[in-house]
């Protein structure tokens, strides 16, 4: 059995805003282990961010609310002083966000940045050995000429090697886990596909684990090695990566996996659409989250199910009350995509 | 412009070696130091009710392209036929009973709205500009179009920020249809939108096709939707054209080798077919639109890029049933219709119309890649 590095139980994060209070994520329970990948999926507003941010503590704010449990390696990040957050922070658990034109500074130089982040972790380096750790991480992930780009401002980047910077910087103090928010949504494909190289190189090299926030299943599909399915602040679904696309229990999943127009398939005629949009989650809906937009709703989603295991296969959870034979027929349509 | 030869109705759009530089100005006399070449040299022509799906990465022009067809954007040379009309030149006034004919609906549906103005407001403006109608015929049929693209009536006096994104994207597209036009370039329309709404907004462009006899030229990066909605695909890289195809013909047989490094970057939403899938992973970025490479401009990032890639512009070649493509080195054809090939007429004028990749002399080029 690999390590344990995290554990997540029962996690409730809301937000206090003028129009109420938004519960963002409503009881997220997993586990991550050494050398894997989990990829959280969902749409926007599902809470698949604010579950990442909430790993490193960065959802603190005077107007949020915590409850249960993070465990790192036994201890609750939600319950550490600011001081002993730092410590995590980077050295233990490291963070690649989404945007990476706002999250590297524009008037410092992208090595001066690098350095800065190791000597904050690691006083006792001093500048030339920093430095040299700069431009290591920097060829490491695949900046080219590294020893001239070292000295470039983060627009003399591209937005693939800003990424790649990013990345460098999130690897600098050897975390346990990187947790990816998605990291690839704003490059091109053929970028994209660089990138997800990278950080799959990288997690064996390192020998971390892997947080991706994605709401792309491709991505998901190629990387990961289990998979949350995540809707309105609720786990849906969660399983092994082959259990959760070949045999998915939940009809949101179902809804996800059909929308999608796919290269891999003959074109249907039109597309499957989930009708409506996701619920608010100041008044989220009672009973099961996805039952006001579910083609398959009956009387008994007006209580909520619980996350459990439904099928065979150990350790594959989802939040339906459909006999596991009924979806099994339902779905395939949905699945094929052709709408009806 | 020859027509091709699944081409069934008669062309709306034509383009014609059109070209947009932006200037760089420095210094205080803001002098022109260099250009960004956008859009370099492209001709093609869109049909009556077909979907033109526009295809490649950031920089690579589309946009630019979407905008300057619509006037949007002043052309630089080249020209712009709309139902066999030169356009590039007209003026504003003349280009006005124009804009009834050719809407945009925009990427992002936060930043298309004013936030100031009611929904009413949006879509009946272009009513209103144009004097169509008067104040009750104009609500009667912005409450029409607003239950056409699936919101209602009610909404009419309601303000953008209270919709969701794909709702606003919906009232970008009535707002486009107000004035019934003939042609929409949309620009990136579902990008910003989740999945499952995505899917919503492709089936109702495509419903409003059937229903308002649309023709559209759809700019996107994902090649998943560009597939599904289009009928011919333009892939587009660093301003050129590099290949233009009946869709379904593009995906299975792509010729350029851009083409089939972006097919083959799409993440599949399958594990078993992620797993056996060869991935081409394009060596670093695409280059500076400034200072654009010699010869074909995807030559750095080719695998399969030799001597003749550097130096000479490969031109567009017709490789039948209206598949063209730009490449010294074309993968998926065979040498016999390598000897029927011919220089397209879509070919950019500075393309060497010599360079036609030929089999029969032995030369190294072309190398068709054997077909799998």
């Amino acid at each position: 059995m690999a390590e344990r590095l995290l554990e997540v139980r029962d996690l409730h994060v809301s937000f206090a805003t003028e129009d109420g209070i938004v519960q963002a994520v409503g009881g997220v329970d997993f586990t991550l282990d050494r050398g894997q990948v989990l990829g959280i999926v969902g749409e926007s507003g599902c809470g698949k961010s604010v579950t990442a941010l909430t790993l490193l503590g960065l959802t603190r704010a005077t107007n949020a609310s915590f409850e249960g449990e993070v465990l790192y390696k036994g201890r609750d990040i939600l319950r550490l002083s600011d001081r002993e957050l730092e410590d995590v922070r980077g050295n233990e658990i490291a963070m690649i966000f989404q945007d990476p034109m706002t999250s590297l500074n524009p008037v410092y130089r992208v090595g001066w940045q690098i350095v800065e982040m190791i000597r904050a972790h690691d006083p006792a380096s001093t500048k030339q050995q920093a430095r040299r750790r700069a431009l290591e991480l920097l060829k490491e992930v695949g900046i080219p000429n590294a020893e001239e780009r070292i000295d470039n401002y983060p627009h003399e980047f591209s937005g693939g090697m800003r990424q790649r910077a990013m990345i460098a910087m999130g690897l600098a103090c050897r975390p346990e886990i990187l947790v990816a928010d998605e990291p690839t949504t704003a490059l091109d494909v053929t970028i994209q596909a660089q990138i997800i190289e990278l950080l799959d190189r990288l997690k064996d090299e390192y020998d971390s684990a892997v947080v991706m926030i994605t709401h792309d299943l491709g991505v998901v599909a190629t990387v990961a090695d289990e998979i949350l399915v995540m809707y309105a602040g609720r786990i849906v679904e969660r399983g092994a990566k082959r259990d959760v696309f070949y045999d998915p229990q939940h009809p949101y999943t179902w809804g996800l996996l059909g929308s999608i127009p796919r290269l891999d398939r003959p074109k249907p005629k039109r597309l499957r659409a989930i009708p409506g949009a996701p619920p608010s989650l100041i008044r989220p809906p009672a009973g099961c989250r996805f039952a006001p937009r579910c083609p398959h709703a009956f009387d008994r989603c007006v209580k909520e199910p619980a996350l459990e295991q439904r099928v065979e296969k150990e350790g594959h959870l989802d939040r339906c009350w459909l006999p596991v034979d009924r979806k099994r027929a339902l779905r395939t349509g949905s699945l094929e995509g052709e709408a009806a | 412009m020859s027509a091709s030869v699944n081409g069934d109705g008669a062309a709306l759009v034509e383009v014609e070696n059109l070209r947009k530089y932006f200037p760089i100005k420095k210094g205080v006399l803001q002098r022109e130091t260099a250009r960004v070449h956008a859009v370099d040299d492209v001709s093609f022509a869109v049909r009556e009710g077909e979907t033109l799906g526009l295809v490649g990465e950031s920089g690579c022009g589309k946009t630019t392209l979407g905008r300057t067809i619509v006037r949007l954007l002043e052309p630089t040379s080249g020209r712009i036929l709309f139902r066999g009309e030169d356009i590039s030149k007209l003026g504003q006034r003349k280009l006005r009973p124009l804009f009834r004919e050719m809407q945009m609906v925009f990427q992002d549906p936060y930043a298309s709205l004013n936030p100031r103005k009611r929904v009413g407001t949006i879509v009946g403006d272009p009513l209103a500009i144009h004097s169509i109608g008067d104040k009750r015929d104009r609500k009667r049929r912005v409450q029409e179009l607003l239950e056409t693209v699936g919101l209602s009536p009610e909404h009419y006096n309601r303000f953008p920020h209270e919709f969701s994104g794909g709702q606003r994207q919906r009232i970008g597209i009535a707002r486009a249809l107000a004035l019934r036009p003939k042609l929409v370039v949309a620009d990136e329309p579902v990008s910003a939108l989740d999945v499952s709404i995505q899917s919503q907004m492709l089936n109702l462009l495509n419903d409003l096709q059937d229903e308002f006899a649309l023709t559209y030229i759809f700019v996107a990066h994902d090649l998943g939707v560009v597939r599904h909605v289009s009928d011919r695909v333009a892939v587009m890289y660093l301003g050129k054209l590099v290949e233009l195809s009946p869709a379904e013909e593009l995906y299975d047989r792509p010729i350029m080798p851009y083409t089939e490094a972006l097919l083959s970057a799409v993440p599949v939403p399958d594990p078993d077919v992620a797993e056996r899938r060869e991935r081409i992973v394009l060596e670093g970025d695409v280059p500076s639109p400034i200072n654009p490479p010699r010869g074909c401009r995807f030559h750095p990032r080719c695998r399969y890029a030799t001597d003749v890639c550097a130096e000479i512009e490969p031109p567009l070649v017709d490789y039948g049933g209206g598949h063209l493509a730009a490449c010294h080195h074309p993968l998926n054809v065979d040498a016999e219709t390598l000897r029927h090939v011919h220089v397209a007429a879509e070919s950019p004028k500075e393309a060497d119309d010599h360079a036609l990749p030929q089999d029969s002399a032995g030369e190294s080029h072309p190398v068709p890649r054997a077909e799998s």
